[in-house]
């Protein structure tokens, strides 16, 4: 009863869905992407989908996002009920993977452009041993902090190299009174884990090197390498506006972007919205992460964070394929980079930038070690799950509610809880 | 010996519909989620787990102790909304039901606005009301003085749930006014003549007369307040997002079960955890209604007149 009952449902819908795209035109194919970045409708809807359309007739391309933070509940429910787009955007490891285990995403490994990308940048988009590849790469981002120049110019300051020069930095700032050192607050959780402890944490416990390690048991997060983190975000504390408590990730970029806050520890995303809000107000500049001291190596969380895989279920394959292998061409690359300045291609042929902040941004690629969030590969696929917990534990030791070696002891228990990585 | 009535067969036609909807949007699905409460996954498969989930929500000491933090903070929310919403809303009544009283039309629809705003607007404009940097809430403060009473009440362990509280008492004090009001104005004016008579007035005829005769619609209105609180979700949402920061201090069962069943940022959903909350959920509202239903309903004395 409830199968036919399904069956005539399902049909029903298929037929009125068949004869709505016939009646809009003959044979083409209408492809729906399913994505998260709903600040770039407007980019995908006036730049990327008229040059796919022109250079491909017959197929046509909606841009569906959602808000970043219910994604993937949104996602998970409309491809468990069969009314997901034709193309997703893909989250970084756990959550596609997940997708593709369950056979909801589908295997792009012998797609001709997944030639034009690096073992690294597919990493992320791949089965734990490498053999499928689900999903095409499309950027990665880069963390640091976002200055205003012109600020600095005024107060006679340089940009830091070192961590004493970094707080003599926001020591100075404070000082002179005019403008809040940082602007970061810790109301939405995510802000301070990801700009904070991602973006200074790499230093502290090598980069890759490190995350490898806790990945396969030979550290642990109550090691010097990555409380050395949370020590240095309960410093912050100082230095960030007053009733930072309940100042959320919009206000914080309000603070910056008005003026009205010296330093914006940043995601390179920032810089495509940055630009157009401060509109010549006053002059951007970025240095990474500082190292403890002059000369050591520093290390960037160049994090592979987006790319476009294939709903399996999509009746459209075919054409969602051929959108997927230009996704993966180097004008792609080209478009998107300069569309969506901090956005950076992982794409192996090398893509020209105009912005000089994303350049400034990129240039770190040569000098600093790139490494991803350390939380975002295989340790937080059990619960608790390390991401949200890190979020806690940094809002935590800024607003002073846990002392960065509980946070730390805490993160590792519940990590122990559910995950033994074979020694 | 009179006839046999005929089945009355209309009674059965015209309560159909609404069984059958309500069977098919409501029943049905309880079941299925105290159902999906007893499987669990393994290896990409559906098994059965009888009630492991259960064992896990209760045994595990991160699972229990998110779990009573969040029906911890669903009961001082729910005492913060007795002791103040209620409260108020009845003296809100008593004030507005007084002949004496000019313009009580407008005092009762500017205080019942708010209820009908959406919980998403409320939430948005209050946080903005009481954010530090933009927030009117610090000026205001300044204007008379007490600058330095001022906190970020939002971001504060101790102070957000709360905030949050109060902001849903201010939306909802609207509705048991109106509810009392109605049962103040049904009292017939015999009685109140009565007590009149025997020189009982103002206060002393309010606790007397009034009260008694309007307690079983205090009753409803603490059973729906009951209900609302501890279904509670979409505030706690909208102005602290499902981590219900800072540090889980505003985490409801709501927002623990949405964290759960949905997914949050890097954290898979698990369908299975959820229904077993969602079922803890539902338990622990049937028995608030229950022992309300058994102990205190069937006590309070109506009066017909």
């Amino acid at each position: 009863m409830t199968r036919t009952l399904r069956m005539a449902l399902l049909a029903g819908t298929a037929m009125s869905g068949m004869a709505m795209s016939g009646m809009a035109a003959a044979q083409d194919v209408t492809l729906t992407i399913e994505s998260w970045r709903n600040d770039d409708l407007m980019i995908w809807q006036q730049q990327i989908i008229p040059a796919f359309e022109a250079a491909h007739p017959g197929i046509r391309v909606t841009f569906a996002p959602t808000a970043p933070a219910e994604y993937n509940a949104v996602l998970n429910s409309k491809l468990d009920a069969g009314s997901a787009g034709n193309l997703i955007t893909c989250r970084p490891f756990d959550a596609s993977l997940e997708l593709f285990n369950k056979g909801q995403l589908a295997d792009l490994t012998d797609l001709p452009a997944m030639e034009n990308f690096s073992d690294v940048a597919r990493s992320a988009w791949q089965t734990d041993d490498g053999a499928a590849t689900f999903c095409v790469p499309m950027a990665s981002v880069i963390h640091g902090f976002i200055y205003n120049r012109t600020a600095f110019e005024e107060l006679g300051l340089e940009p830091p190299r070192t961590t004493d020069e970094f707080y003599a930095l926001l020591e100075a700032i404070k000082e002179d009174g005019t403008y809040i050192p940082m602007a970061m607050g810790t109301a939405d959780q995510w802000e301070a884990a990801t700009m904070g402890y991602q973006n200074i944490g790499p230093t502290y416990w090598g980069g890759e090197e490190g995350r490898r390690a806790l990945i396969a048991g030979e550290q642990s997060l109550t090691d010097e390498g990555w409380v050395e983190p949370l020590r240095q975000l309960a410093r912050w504390r100082d230095y960030l506006g007053e009733g930072f408590e309940a100042q959320t990730y919009p206000d914080s970029q309000n603070l910056f972007t008005l003026g009205r806050a010296a330093i914006y520890p940043a995601g390179s995303w920032e810089i495509g919205v940055f630009g157009p809000q401060i509109e010549g107000a006053f002059e951007m500049g970025a240095f990474p992460p500082p190292v403890a001291a002059e000369g050591d190596t520093c290390f960037i969380s160049d994090h592979t964070d987006i790319a476009l895989g294939l709903n399996a279920a999509s009746p459209h394959a075919d054409a969602a394929r051929t959108f997927l292998d230009w996704v993966g061409s180097p004008e792609f690359a080209t478009l998107y980079a300069n569309a969506l300045p901090g956005f950076f291609s992982l794409n192996s042929a090398p893509v020209e930038m105009e912005d000089p902040l994303a350049q400034e941004f990129v240039s770190w690629r040569e000098t600093c070690e790139p490494t991803i969030r350390s939380t975002y590969q295989i340790l937080s696929r059990g619960t608790p799950n390390l991401e949200n917990e890190t979020w806690t534990a940094s809002a935590n030791v800024i607003t002073g509610a846990e002392t960065p070696e509980d946070a730390a002891a805490r993160l590792q228990q519940g990590l122990d809880s559910w995950y033994q990585p074979q020694e | 010996m009179a006839e046999r009535k005929p089945f009355r067969w209309h009674v059965l036609v015209f309560l159909a519909p609404a069984v059958l909807v309500y069977t098919a949007i409501m029943i049905v699905p309880l079941i299925g989620t105290l159902n999906l409460s007893l499987y669990g996954r393994a290896g990409g498969e559906r098994v059965w787990v009888g009630l492991q989930n259960f064992a896990t929500l209760f045994g595990d000491p991160r699972w229990s102790g998110a779990f009573w933090n969040a029906l911890g903070n669903n009961a001082w929310f729910f005492l913060v909304h007795m002791l103040l919403q209620n409260p108020v809303g009845i003296l809100l009544a008593a004030l507005l039901s007084s002949p004496r009283l000019r313009m009580a039309a407008f005092y009762r629809t500017a205080i019942f606005i708010p209820t009908i705003l959406s919980f998403v607007i409320v939430g948005f404009v209050w946080k903005l009301i009481l954010s530090p940097i933009w927030g009117i809430a610090p000026s205001m403060l300044d204007a008379v003085g007490l600058r330095s009473l001022f906190a970020p009440w939002l971001g504060r362990e101790e102070y957000a749930l709360t905030t949050l509280a109060l902001i849903s008492v201010w939306q909802f004090v609207g509705i048991p006014m109106m509810l009392i009001y109605a049962a103040l104005l049904s009292i017939p004016d015999e009685v109140i003549e009565a007590a009149e008579i025997d020189g009982i007035t103002g206060w002393s005829q309010f606790w007397t007369i009034k009260l008694p005769l309007i307690l079983p619609a205090i009753g409803i209105i603490s059973i729906l307040t009951f209900v609302g609180n501890f279904n509670a979700f979409d505030l706690i949402y909208v102005s602290q997002g499902a981590l219900a920061g800072p540090n889980f201090a505003t985490d409801i069962l709501g927002t623990f079960l949405y964290r759960t069943f949905f997914g949050f940022q890097l954290q898979l959903g698990d369908p299975h955890m959820g229904a077993t909350i969602a079922t803890a959920m539902f338990g622990i509202i049937l028995l608030g209604v229950c022992i309300y239903l058994f102990a205190i309903q069937t006590r309070l004395r109506r009066y017909q007149f």
